[in-house]
């Protein structure tokens, strides 16, 4: 099953891979902080995941690993 | 099995880039270049000033800092002093576009082997959003409130087509990373940039349409979409010059 794990202190929540996800389960969590001060993103559905990797390209920071 | 991860020739270290800079995105493809030509031993970077002025903390190969716009000056020393290196320089358009044009159009007309990755986004991002060479006629920037004035200030330098009327070099190609489909084309042309270098052909350039939301003063998404709507159409994408495709074509 893809899986998708982000290195969430180093995310900037600039929310692009949310832009990009053809599945939309992606989001900025507006109730989190990382340890740069930015709420990061993360997933809401992984069994959803079709391990497309279209986050992980247009992630300027590098911070997404997609597996299947 | 991995589908997509970090490539081994970018540090593992956070960029020091805005949220939504897409310089992250053309630092990871010319590393993911250099990963599959597996040419990472060899390879030395040249460093600009601007934006990517740090760029030699994030490549995990050999990088030197050139002064302002020199950077296919110093990145032909560095290659003529041992051929055997795979010398690219990483510009943005206030370096390249402005103070650093003559050293591009030399370096371009001389056909140095050298790879140049050309950033435009329209701006001077480090120093705040003044208006740099390539800002779109009517585009407001920080020296630019009422929009670029063409009768005042001139028009936008395009360099892929500048470039592309010389002799001299190997290829030009004008990619954009607004989308993933771009993405991947703008990973195809650096890479063949590289390779162009490996079988020693000559000088290729990469121009990529990037976004600059913090002095564009709109959200990554937003910033991506104008790029699109704005940008492409003023710059359109394509193969520029390929003089192997052009000899291959007037040999049938």
């Amino acid at each position: 099953m893809p899986k998708v794990t982000f290195r969430t202190d180093w995310c900037k929540g600039c929310g692009l891979c949310a832009m990009v996800c053809p599945k939309q389960i992606i989001v900025i969590a507006k109730d989190k902080i990382n340890q740069k001060g930015h709420s990061p993103a993360e997933i809401t559905d992984q069994s959803k995941c079709i391990g497309c990797a279209f986050c992980a390209t247009m992630c300027p920071d590098c911070i997404i690993k997609v597996e299947k | 099995m991995v589908v997509f991860e970090k490539p081994k020739s970018l540090c593992d270290v956070p960029l020091h880039y805005c949220p939504g800079c897409t310089h992250g995105i053309i630092h990871r493809l010319v590393a993911e270049a250099i990963d599959e030509l597996g040419i990472e031993g060899k390879t030395v970077g040249v460093a600009p000033v601007g934006c990517a002025v740090m760029a030699y903390n994030y490549f995990n190969c050999d990088m030197v800092e050139a002064a302002h716009g020199r950077a296919p000056a110093v990145a032909t020393g560095i290659k003529r002093a041992d051929p055997e290196n795979i010398v690219f320089s990483y510009q943005g358009d206030g370096d390249l576009a402005s103070i650093g044009t003559a050293e591009t159009v030399h370096a371009a007309t001389r056909n140095e082997n050298i790879t140049v990755i050309f950033v435009n986004n329209a701006i001077y991002g480090m120093t705040g959003g003044q208006m740099a060479p390539t800002t779109l006629p009517g585009q407001v920037t920080q020296t630019s409130p009422y929009g670029r004035d063409v009768n005042h200030c001139g028009y936008p330098v395009k360099i892929s087509e500048m470039l592309s009327q010389l002799d001299g070099p190997e290829y030009i190609e004008r990619v954009a990373v607004n989308n993933v489909k771009n993405v991947r084309a703008a990973k195809k042309a650096i890479k063949k940039a590289f390779q162009n270098q490996v079988e020693g052909k000559g000088f290729s350039l990469i121009e990529v349409i990037s976004s600059c939301p913090t002095n564009w003063g709109l959200s990554p998404e937003k910033a991506l979409q104008w790029l699109e709507e704005n940008m492409i159409p003023y710059y359109p994408l394509g193969v520029y010059k390929d003089r192997t495709a052009q000899k291959e074509a007037e040999a049938k």
